[in-house]
């Protein structure tokens, strides 16, 4: 009747499994409760659930990317307290435990924290930046939201029912076989990617479509700001390379629930063809969560210098490069599978060719810096600790990149320190540096400066004494993953990696502490102009946080840095503007769809997971019937009045004007 | 923003290439080039999934395990037919297409059900030639060329099911609420499903089917 | 275990081309970040005495020597790549003074099995080599993939069920150092650390007449056990009457190891491969 599935999928044995689903379980009812008692939950399905608003959906998508970043640190802090302590010892962690951690840790960091948090911002920013209203398909873009969403909860399920994949991020056969793996977890892994591949799937569709198709008047291709351009690379990655990761898991599928022989060690499977099919799609996808924060950092250090971003032409160049390239490299990752000198010069040399459009970037940000006017707010802390970290981790990088190089790091915790270098340094900087400029845009308040600062250092400093230590204890012969250990000089280094991911802690904490004391503190903190930091792009023109319609009229754009350039003629030629023709708006109507539909996928993967074939049937049907009932629907929009229109409007440009008249001029 | 409908022969070419009159960017495209547009990246991104598939029958296209080979099992007359079937719905398919533009709803009701019925003889064929196979001891779990060789066959099988779903879902559509802008739009993505289907089905045949019978 | 203090010649140049990359970068990198402090310093809000220029948005000149920078270290570190590639390619055998020694390595898990087809020997988790003979390394997996490392001999190398690979060192120094597995491969990974005794060429036959006198050989029964699911810490010797074993095991006559044994709950349950330790 259950499959497979029965009491004994439960830890009942295992304190910190069960202790920690027991404590998040209370979390989440408690909050449930507080929802439902305090009669929020109508105001939540209406404005944010079945929301298809691109603003709301790009919010929910960073809360769950912060919210599983909770998760995935714990697993790193619990990794690095075993690996402190486990000198010719066991530790705290037996192995089937630790190696599910690590398992989790990479899973639930790259498709659960960096790409929500990523495509959230995208999703944010792009349509207003572009002077639209919003993407290109919007129920869609619920859709894809909720399947993500479905992913995380999968994952996250299997801490308390079976157990997590143990096979690390990437589940190479033939461990990843039936054979060798006969338990649920690398189904659980399975299941959990491919459904949320299709919401990432969606999101990728959606923003190409939107930056290519949906741009307003007068926004040519090179008057988009930096981060459309980043967003355009980073979509088509997305929807070129996810594909293969889905074909890829779905042969693991049919090898492990039908006896296939992909990747077999009987009957002709090859091993090393998962490889080159799971890194095709591996090494776009880092640059799928890297051109994102390039761009972020493009806004951010244009902004805050005061200036343009330097050689534009060449940013987008440069960009477009890394995209093309990125699929070129993919046997880096396994330079001693024994391809042959031929073979692995070549990979090596287009591995390093793709520094140097990297490279460039670099140094166009620190000419944006000359000749700027620099404020050293967060956003751009974070920015320029991320360049002098990436710069690091990028050396690291094209050091492996050399074949014999690596014939000596593959796989030690020199590659890990690399890995962690360029995504925390870039990809986790450039996501907080976002996630603090554009607060204010999406919420009307900005968060605390003076512990987002504290924050940035702590993360700063952690991450230095977290991962040099592993650089040097990769030199000495260490390899990943590894639950205990018997090298003495192996262990000083691990136990000061351990104090780096403590300050590392630390920093998170001030991070949900800005947070906390952002909100309360609000109405101090609040922006009433729209455009707190003196921005340059069109994003900033709107209210914060903008109308459901972004904007009342679409703006005209006459050259890049579009919103710079018309507070700049604004101010030379001083006109009252004369009021504009409110027109009608229609908006897309908000959907359950997006929500119901991941409902049933959430049954059809558990079901999976677990053999109950039934209610695999029943999902499916479901899921079916919900996209049928959204095709039956007769309105998809509705209808906002000019009258409507223009109250809105007027209030904002009122407010604005306001403190504009009140502070002098900008 | 003027909802262009289905005059696809008369479309303004300055604004099919997105520029107005005065030669800059004239703002957001229409909703039926922003929705046919966004089918076609996902038909990419689904080429791109058959290429996976496809490489993978390369990679394992020797790996018989010392079982069959194309050679002993592929039925080339069959695969004849089969293609002549699905061709001939990708014909209907386009005959549906046309009348959907002319909003002749009979010819759209029959043309879509003459293209299901073409899409169901195709699949039963498949699926006749998988049950034979499975019966010989020459199914997927026998070796590592027939795990490729099913998974990519049946992939676009099952492709071909969700798009016998879909027309069936469109006919009923356009039933009960005749030819809406809306549902218009979702014909236009269909018929470039399943037009892109055939396509696929054109390298299968060539790459499966004729140099895997060489083996 | 430090890859910096190597002990034969593949890690000698393994080293030299670490380093000298590093060198290279550094050489662009150091200039650069300090450039980046150096402009943050300097173009800071409230230093009036730096030019502020919000029109500097392109340089043609810089632009070229923005991108030539990358892109010549790149050229240098590129010929550095095709060269060592090349001349490390771990299929390439090394010189040395005595006859090669022929090994044949099996990833089991968990643990290293090593076959002496010339000598008629097989070890676990013990590997004796001459010191400066050139070794000839034949690798496969007796189940999942492994790579085979010893940091202070230089290069590793995959193992995998079906297929062999090959690695050349050479040892040049006497002692003893470590080994161990450098690709994730289960419960009992952690353990496969195995010994490398580094013996004169003099000792190395004494060596080899001792373990040929083992008690125990190695045939596909014994070496079924071995394939077993286990921990070994026990060093067992072998000797080895069908030097076609390691063949066999390569091509899959033998077939590969079972993995965890599967009870009800571990087919189903966060205990799967408990049953196997």
């Amino acid at each position: 009747m259950l499959g497979k599935l029965d009491w004994s999928a439960i830890p009942f044995d295992q304190p910190i499994p069960m202790i920690t689903s027991g404590v998040v379980a209370l979390v989440i009812l408690g909050v449930l409760a507080w929802v439902v008692l305090a009669g929020h939950l109508p105001y939540l399905w209406r404005e944010w659930i079945t929301s298809v608003d691109h603003k709301r959906i790009g919010v929910m998508y960073m809360t769950l990317a912060l919210v599983m970043l909770l998760r995935g640190f714990s697993d790193a802090i619990m990794m690095r307290g075993q690996q402190a302590i486990a000198f010719h010892s066991q530790g705290y962690l037996p192995p089937e435990h630790f190696n599910q951690i690590f398992s989790a840790h990479g899973t639930i960091m790259i498709f659960f924290v960096a790409m929500p948090f990523v495509i959230g911002l995208m999703n944010l920013v792009v349509p207003l930046q572009l002077g639209v209203r919003d993407v290109a398909f919007p129920t869609l873009n619920s859709v894809g939201f909720w399947l993500t969403a479905t992913g995380a909860l999968l994952v996250n399920m299997s801490l308390v029912i079976g157990e997590f994949a143990r096979t690390g991020w990437l589940p190479y056969p033939p461990l990843s076989e039936l054979t060798y793996s006969p338990g649920v977890g690398v189904d659980y892994y399975l299941w959990s990617l491919e459904i949320s591949g299709i919401g990432t799937l969606v999101a990728g569709i959606n923003l190409v479509t939107t930056v290519l198709k949906l741009r307003t008047r007068g926004m040519s291709y090179l008057r988009m700001p930096m981060f459309c351009w980043t967003t355009l690379a980073s979509n088509l990655l997305i929807v070129t390379a996810f594909p293969i990761l889905t074909a890829t898991l779905a042969m693991l599928i049919l090898d492990r629930y039908f006896g296939f022989h992909f990747f077999s060690n009987e009957a002709g499977g090859n091993v090393m063809m998962f490889m080159n099919l799971i890194w095709a799609w591996g090494h776009p996808e880092v640059y799928i969560l890297i051109l994102p924060a390039f761009g972020v950092f493009s806004e951010v250090v244009a902004t805050f210098s005061g200036k343009p971003l330097f050689g534009y032409r060449s940013m987008v160049l440069a960009t477009m490069a890394i995209c093309v390239i990125s699929f070129m490299v993919w046997l880096h990752h396994f330079f001693t599978m024994g391809a042959g000198p031929n073979v692995n010069a070549i990979f090596g040399i287009a591995s390093m060719i793709i520094a140097v459009p990297t490279g460039v970037k670099i140094y166009n940000w620190l000419f944006t810096m000359y000749g700027g006017r620099i404020r050293f707010t967060s956003p751009m802390l974070w920015s320029i600790g991320f360049m002098v970290t990436f710069i690091l981790g990028g050396l690291t990088g094209v050091l492996v990149a050399v074949p014999p190089a690596d014939f000596l790091l593959h796989n030690s915790l020199f590659l890990v320190a690399h890995f962690h270098n360029v995504i925390i340094g870039g990809v986790l900087f450039g996501a907080f540096a976002g996630y603090t400029y554009w607060f204010p845009k999406a919420f009307g308040f900005r968060l605390h400066e003076g512990l987002g600062k504290a924050a940035f250092w702590f993360w700063l400093i952690g991450f230095y004494v977290a991962f040099m230590p592993l650089y040097a204890v990769g030199l000495l012969g260490m390899t990943r993953r590894m639950q205990h250990y018997d090298i003495p000089e192996w262990r000083p280094w691990l136990i000061a990696a351990a104090f780096g991911a403590v300050l590392i802690l630390i920093g998170i904490g001030f991070q949900i502490a800005q947070l906390v004391v952002s909100i309360r503190r609000r109405e101090e903190l609040r922006d009433r102009t729209g455009d707190p930091w003196q921005g340059r792009s069109l994003e900033w023109a709107t209210a914060s946080p903008p109308p459901v319609f972004n904007f009342a009229i679409m703006p005209d754009v006459r050259g890049g840095d579009a919103y710079w350039e018309i507070k700049s003629r604004a101010r030379q030629q001083d006109i009252e503007k004369q009021e504009p023709d409110y027109e009608d708006i229609e908006m897309p109507r908000n959907s359950p769809t997006g929500f119901v539909c991941a409902f049933f996928a959430t049954v059809m993967g558990f079901a999976l997971i677990w053999h109950i074939w039934w209610m695999v049937a029943a999902g499916f049907v479901g899921a079916f019937a919900t996209f049928v009932v959204f095709a039956w629907r007769d309105h998809d929009e509705y209808v906002i009045p000019a009258a409507e229109v223009a109250r809105i409007d007027r209030a904002n440009l009122a407010e604005r004007r306001a403190l504009a008249g009140a502070a002098g001029s900008a | 923003m003027a909802d262009t409908t289905m005059a696809y022969a008369h479309i303004d070419p300055h604004q099919v290439r997105g520029i107005d009159e005065f030669g800059t960017h004239a703002g957001p495209a229409s909703r039926r080039i922003v929705t046919g547009y966004g089918f076609w990246i996902f038909i990419l991104s689904d080429i791109i999934m058959f290429s996976a598939f496809f490489a993978t029958y390369a990679v394992l296209l020797g790996q018989t395990a010392g079982g069959p080979s194309g050679r002993d099992l592929f039925d080339l007359r069959n695969v004849a037919i089969e293609t002549a079937f699905l061709l001939a719905s990708s014909f209907t398919c386009g005959m549906a297409s046309i009348a959907a533009d002319m909003r002749n709803k009979t010819w759209f009701q029959v043309a879509m059900a003459v293209t299901c019925l073409f899409g169901l003889a195709f699949l039963t064929i498949e699926a006749r030639e998988f049950a034979s196979l499975v019966a010989r001891g020459a199914g997927p779990t026998r070796s590592a060329f027939l795990s490729a060789f099913f998974s990519l066959v049946g992939l676009h099988g099952l492709h071909v099911s969700a798009g016998i779903l879909w027309l069936l879902t469109m006919m009923a559509q356009v039933l009960a609420k005749g030819f809406r802008a809306d549902i218009q739009r979702r014909i236009l993505c269909f018929a470039l499903f399943w037009h892109a289907l055939d396509i696929i089905w054109i390298a299968v045949f060539t790459v499966v089917y004729l140099i895997g019978s060489a083996q | 275990m430090n890859i910096l203090d190597p002990q034969g010649p593949i890690g000698v140049a393994n080293k030299t081309i670490l380093i000298d990359s590093v060198a290279i970068m550094l050489a662009i990198v150091v200039p650069t970040i300090v450039a980046i402090f150096a402009f943050a310093f300097w173009f800071r809000q409230s230093n009036t005495r730096a030019a502020y220029r919000p029109d500097f948005a392109y340089s043609g000149r810089i632009e070229l020597v923005v991108w030539s920078i990358p892109a010549l270290t790149v050229i240098l570190l590129g010929g550095v790549a095709w060269i060592g590639s090349h001349q490390l390619d771990p299929a390439i055998p090394v010189e040395g003074t005595g006859s090669p020694v022929r090994i044949q390595v099996v990833s089991l898990d968990w643990k290293w099995l090593f076959i002496y087809p010339d000598q008629g020997i097989a070890t676990v988790n013990t590997l004796t080599v001459p010191a400066a003979a050139p070794l000839q390394f034949e690798l496969t997996s007796g189940s999942v993939m492994n790579v085979f490392f010893i940091p202070q001999f230089g290069s590793m190398i995959y193992t995998m069920n079906g297929m062999v690979t090959r690695l050349h060192l050479r040892a040049d120094n006497e002692g003893d150092f470590q080994g161990l597995s450098a690709h994730f491969s289960g419960d009992g990974f952690p353990d496969m650390l195995f010994d490398v005794h580094v013996v004169s060429p003099l000792a190395f036959p004494d060596w080899v007449a001792s373990t040929a006198r083992s008690a125990e050989v190695l045939d596909p029964g014994s070496y079924g056990k071995l394939a077993r699911q286990s921990v070994d810490i026990a060093r067992p010797t072998y000797r080895l009457d069908d030097p076609r074993l390691f063949d066999a095991i390569a091509t899959q006559q033998i077939p590969p190891g079972p993995g965890p044994h599967i009870t009800r709950e571990s087919a189903q349950s966060h205990l799967g491969a408990a049953d196997a330790r």
